[in-house]
């Protein structure tokens, strides 16, 4: 025998031996592969620009992701001329960067949403969700008739916080303000509606998304983050313009 | 169950059940309405029951006192049940699924029926409930038989079991109340999740005490597999849930892992999970019941170990081709590409090894369906291997991906691979758990056996033409330069194919149905007072 399979002759023989060996061979890759992403700072280039989901649109995240529309939208343009032309600048790792959990999906049964945003009326949004064959007769998405219900927003403040200590800059004028920027971002005449724009920017969109600003929804925060989907930095645009040089 | 254990371990037995009750109730009372309060009174009433079932039989006489010197089969065949159940539960849910893609509205407008929740029911109750019931129940088999030992322990295979299996339901029901971590195949809430960690912990110490008590020099390849099995996914399972929960009363969470970083930690995962879950644990029954079955010893004993440590070794580098042209670093993707080229030698070794074992053995496989379904999972092994390498290849996978030819890929390994020699184990396992020389219906293994073969070759070959169909039309560009198809028309072109797959699983799903009801056909048809016998440990070397 060869000193190596003599070795694994041994090694068959003692059970600790082998849980080592196969936590050490099953360790290197992945070691390798994501420890890397933390520390090489190219790999996410947060731009100046990018800000954090107001209250509203995470709970509209929230809700897409308790319905798992990541399973059939993905998130994630790549960098291929046929996504470019249909979809938008490709996605930056810095457009996620705030992201827990990241929502690049893997399955396009309905199309990417990654730049969404802006692309279709807040009324065209909520007739889609109510039954998306009332504007597009052959879809097979879901109906979501029950999003007109109230939003329930009891969570919300602690959300905020629990992302605020996973590192994401939420300030603290915007820590303190959930309640009331929930609301007002659908509320576009209330007094508090400017303060949206003064703590998220003034590109947020502040609009009665279900077309009804005496209640708040659960459509009011889904459309609220559909609207907001590629809209937060405009980094992505201007590196696609440099690009033919 | 409770008859074969002895005063100790039934008092062992209550105080745990005491305890689920409690953690039960303390989950309930803490959150007070939602989906945690809906799964600790689950909890509690569990515990309940076993309180009921333990408490009239802790003054029971001993079991006899040679119990040390035969095999503890009771929970294998708890294990098996558990496995059908889940089998007809996660197929049907499957093949609901994919009726909603060609009949979004078949099903009533009510937030549980939509596919989005309805989907990760069926990954779970298919991966978890069906693959992960039926690889806990064979390794405690094949480590009892492989190493002539009994297990270490009475108490901790039922603690697995039913742990396992409350992880199992926490994680389908609270998917249909709309609780979801949304990263794909470990979407369960944080609570299941400690769940799951405190239960595999268990699992392995157990595994390790019953390879301590062996009765043979060497450890069979079969545990090795079943070892990588469990350290692995362990390792995976804890990294990717790594999550804060928004309070301790809710079952809402955040992962610590964020954008580009979250996305390679979950494919790590994701991918992971079908290396060491669906594979290294299945290849641990292959190496088992394969030789069993036929007859014949594993035919090169070399490739297996080399076949091993390649598979244990690449395996872990390969996520990362889920994520070819996205924001994921070059040099990320061209690593999981490179290793996933070079995954296809070990592969194809453990699929060539299997099929070569079966030389001299043909007409065996022409006559008997059981081993025959081991055969056809060697061969999806090998093909679907071979699919996964060359999908990963940057090119390839800008055409493939986020088409249905991953969803077709996934299921000629899941339905081809996975399902097939789980059911030539379970028709080799239930007759010998039983005793009984064969199942009641034998010829009925025949009918599952094409059923099951027709709805997987029906299944993929239409979701191969779905995907590709997509991919191209997504891609192709009119004369005039612009993008010759919208969306909407690759959506319409899918319709055929997707009541083609539908078709297809509503074939596999019968054949399971019709496995399940012979099995409870042969449990039945038992002599009376099987479940009591432990079967003595074998005086021939297992090998």
């Amino acid at each position: 025998m060869i000193p190596i399979q003599k070795l694994h002759y041994n090694l068959e023989k003692v059970s600790m031996g082998l849980v080592a060996a196969i936590i050490f061979a099953a360790s290197i890759g992945g070691i390798v592969e994501i420890a890397p992403l933390f520390t090489i700072k190219e790999t996410v280039e947060v731009p100046e620009d990018l800000r954090p989901l107001a209250p509203l649109e995470l709970a509209g995240r929230q809700i897409y992701i308790r319905e798992g529309c990541y399973a059939c939208h993905s998130q994630m343009i790549r960098s291929l001329s046929d996504e470019i032309d249909r979809y938008g600048p490709y996605s930056l790792a810095a457009e996620s960067a705030y992201d827990h959990p990241m929502l690049w999906g893997s399955k396009r049964t309905g199309p990417d949403l990654a730049r969404v945003g802006r692309k279709y009326s807040d009324a065209w949004h909520v007739k889609h969700l109510i039954n998306p064959r009332h504007v597009v007769p052959t879809s097979i998405m879901p109906v979501y008739p029950w999003l007109m219900e109230e939003l329930d927003t009891s969570l919300l403040s602690a959300q905020v916080s629990t992302l605020h200590r996973l590192g994401v800059p939420y300030d603290t004028s915007q820590l303190e303000n959930v309640k009331t920027d929930v609301l007002a971002q659908s509320q576009p005449d209330s007094d508090e509606a400017e303060g949206i724009a003064k703590r998220y920017g003034k590109d947020v969109a502040v609009r009665a998304f279900d077309g009804n600003p005496e209640k708040l929804t659960e459509m009011d925060a889904v459309v609220a983050y559909l609207q907001s989907l590629g809209t937060r930095t405009k980094e992505p645009y201007k590196i696609l313009s440099e690009k033919p040089k | 169950m409770i008859a074969t254990l002895s005063v100790v371990e039934r008092q062992v037995g209550l105080l745990l059940s005491v305890l689920l009750a409690l953690v039960g109730l303390v989950m309930a009372a803490s959150a007070g309405y939602g989906v945690m309060a809906v799964h600790g009174s689950m909890a509690l009433v569990l515990g309940i029951a076993l309180i009921f079932a333990f408490s009239g039989s802790v003054s029971d006489p001993e079991p006899p006192a040679d119990r040390i010197y035969h095999y503890y089969d009771a929970p294998i065949r708890f294990g098996i049940v558990m496995t059908l159940i889940w089998a007809v539960i996660g197929m049907a849910v499957g093949v609901w699924v994919a009726a909603l893609l060609y009949w979004p509205e078949a099903t009533p407008a009510a937030p549980w029926t939509t596919f989005g929740r309805l989907r990760p029911v069926h990954t779970t109750g298919i991966i978890f409930g069906f693959a992960g019931n039926a690889l806990i129940a064979t390794s405690f088999y094949v480590v009892q038989r492989s190493s002539r030992a009994r297990l270490a322990d009475a108490v901790s295979p039922w603690f697995i079991m039913i742990g396992y299996n409350l992880f199992s339901v926490w994680a389908v029901t609270g998917y249909l109340m709309g609780s979801t971590q949304s990263k794909e195949y470990a979407e369960a809430s944080w609570y299941a999740d400690i769940l799951l960690v405190v239960v595999w912990v268990t699992y392995f110490v157990l595994y390790m005490r019953t390879l301590a008590r062996r009765n043979e020099p060497h450890i069979y390849v079969a545990n090795w597999y079943y070892m990588a099995f469990i350290l692995v996914v362990a390792m995976l399972h804890i990294v990717n849930n790594i999550a804060l929960p928004v309070s301790f009363s809710s079952d809402q969470s955040f992962p610590v892992w964020g954008g580009v970083q979250d996305a390679m930690v979950q494919w790590w995962y994701g991918h992971n999970a079908v290396a060491f879950f669906l594979t290294a644990g299945f290849l641990g029954m292959l190496y088992y019941f394969l030789p069993v079955r036929s007859g014949r010893p594993i035919w090169s004993y070399r490739i297996s170990i080399v076949a091993f440590w390649g598979i244990v070794f690449f395996y872990i580098w390969v996520g990362s081709h889920h994520l070819h042209y996205t924001a994921l670093p070059y040099w990320v993707q061209t690593l999981g590409m490179t290793f996933s080229v070079m995954l296809l030698v070990p592969s194809w070794a453990s699929a060539g090894n299997a099929i070569a074992t079966l030389n001299g053995a043909w007409h065996k496989v022409r006559d008997d369906a059981t081993l025959r379904f081991m055969f056809v999972a060697a061969v999806f092994y090998g093909l679907s291997t071979f699919e996964g390498s060359f999908l990963a290849i940057r090119p390839v996978n800008s055409l493939s991906h986020y088409t249905d030819w991953t969803v077709g890929h996934v299921h000629s390994g899941t339905l081809g691979w996975v399902a097939m020699i789980i059911f030539g184990a379970i028709y080799t396992l239930v007759p010998n758990l039983y005793d009984r020389s064969q199942m009641a219906w034998p010829r009925a293994i025949d009918w599952h056996f094409w059923l099951a073969v027709s709805g997987t070759l029906i299944y993929v070959v239409s979701l191969w033409n779905a995907g590709i169909t997509q991919g191209l039309m997504w891609r192709t560009y009119g004369s005039n330069g612009s993008l010759a198809y919208s969306f909407l028309q690759s959506v319409e072109a899918m319709a055929p194919y997707y009541l083609l797959r539908t078709i297809g699983g509503a074939l596999f799903l019968a054949g399971a149905v019709l496995c399940a009801f012979n099995c409870l056909a042969t449990i039945r048809a038992a002599p009376r007072g099987v479940e009591a016998i432990d079967r003595p440990l074998s005086p021939q070397p297992a090998e």
